[in-house]
């Protein structure tokens, strides 16, 4: 079972529709059961029962997630593979000591592929919605890059990968590429 | 009566004040809207997870837009009646790029009129409307919202369908579709027609890329609906328009 994360600013909201949803519909197209839970919501069973978890984007103007980052510290003693997508990247390098900076970036643009990696194999066009990116991120593997910022990380110890960019727009087989 | 009236105002001034400044209350939002099913249909969702406050419409002249629906446009003010919603709205000469001035312009103004804290779209798959509306918000400081995005069209008519629509072709731009098909009303059988000529034209079924164009006369929100009185096909070569010429709304 695939963990979807909602970290829209609150339970089943209009921008679920726009963030979460079309990620469970390519984890279900993939033949995979998923099952999605608010981030303030998420229980130890969520996370045992689970194989892996992806935590999803959220509109530009959504960034109350960064004001109850105390709902996600759990992930720095998670085993299992994560996959954070832009605000989720977000939330991935900071459980994991990297800093925000203002940096906007709003739709198609070009990444460079920096490091191979299981989730892509070559540069990309991909759809940008976002208002930060990370830096100081020494846990970290920078696998891609826009001319902006850093676009894929990967933790140097675990399966713990973020992409800036929203993979459900045009470039479905990364999320999944994470998934198989 | 003086005393009754200022206390209506404080409670007014109150509920506005709260409901701006308070994550617990629905937020203002106003709808993009060209009076076609996917505009409804963000209506809709936006209805039953915040609150709806204007509808905003640019009417353009360029029948060729790249970003606003344009068949029956005019509509869109009876259509915003029908559904008990104020409108709020703009002509533009729609030129390309000048258009998005004009579209910032009138979601500025439904901003200070309406203090909207969000705009909705209709937009499914259509990665250069999405951008450039998202700027625009960006730029006003508000929310932008897309609930059907990246919905499956074929789901988004069956959605229409499901939710009562009556939702009639008023516009086809795109082999194979001809003027028989202006009138119809999208129902479980055009809508099963529509997803072959998707599969088989492989074009989009639900018209995102301006296949057809729709235009909404009654669904369970609108008070009234709108019965047509008048209407007129016009063809070219490659295309043809339903022009509603005259319509009035009925009592439901």
């Amino acid at each position: 079972m695939i963990l979807i994360v909602d970290l829209c600013y609150k339970k089943n909201s209009l921008s679920q529709r726009e963030f979460v949803l079309p990620i469970a519909s390519i984890v279900k197209k993939a033949g995979e059961d998923f099952e999605i839970r608010h981030y303030r919501e998420i229980r130890e069973k969520d996370l045992e029962k689970c194989e892996k978890v992806i935590l999803c984007g959220t509109a530009l103007k959504d960034n109350g997630y960064l004001k109850n980052m105390d709902k996600l510290q759990w992930m720095k003693n998670f085993e299992k593979p994560v996959l954070g997508i832009c605000a989720g990247m977000q939330v991935v390098g900071l459980v994991f000591g990297a800093e925000l900076e203002k940096k906007k970036e709003i739709g198609m643009t070009e990444i460079k592929i920096r490091k191979e990696n299981k989730l892509f194999s070559s540069d990309l066009n991909v759809y940008e919605l976002h208002g930060f990116s990370l830096k100081n991120l020494e846990n970290f593997e920078v696998l891609a890059e826009s001319e902006k910022c850093i676009q894929t990380i990967k933790h140097k110890q675990k399966e713990i990968y973020g992409i800036m960019f929203h993979p459900e727009v045009r470039q479905k087989q990364v999320v999944e590429n994470f998934i198989i | 009566m003086f005393i009754f009236v200022n206390t209506c105002l404080n409670i007014l001034f109150l509920v506005n004040f709260i409901s701006l400044h308070s994550p617990l209350l629905f937020m203002r939002v106003g709808v993009l809207f060209s009076g076609g099913k996917d505009s409804c249909l963000a209506l809709k969702k936006v209805m039953e997870k915040e609150e709806a406050v204007c509808l905003i419409t640019v009417i353009s002249k360029n029948k060729e837009s790249f970003m606003f629906h344009t068949p029956n446009i005019h509509l869109t003010e009876m259509q915003a009646e029908a559904i008990g919603l104020p409108l709020v709205s703009i002509e533009s000469k729609g030129l390309k790029e000048e258009e998005l001035g004009d579209l910032k312009e009138v979601i500025a103004m439904a901003k200070e009129v309406f203090g909207i804290e969000g705009v909705a779209t209709g937009t499914i798959e259509s990665v250069y409307q999405a951008t450039r509306i998202q700027k625009i918000c960006d730029e006003l400081g508000l929310w932008c919202f897309n609930p059907l995005w990246q919905k499956n069209q074929v789901e988004i008519l069956k959605e229409v369908v499901k939710e009562g629509f009556d939702a009639v072709i008023t516009g086809v731009f795109a082999e194979p579709f001809d003027s028989k098909w202006l009138g119809r009303k999208i129902d479980e059988r055009v809508a099963e027609e529509l997803e072959k000529m998707g599969e088989e034209y492989f074009i989009n079924p639900s018209g995102e890329g301006g296949e057809i164009e729709t235009t909404v006369l009654d669904a369970p929100f609108f008070k009234k609906r709108i019965k047509i009185e008048k209407s007129k096909k016009e063809e070219t070569k490659d295309s043809g328009v339903l022009n509603i010429e005259k319509a009035v709304l009925v009592k439901k």
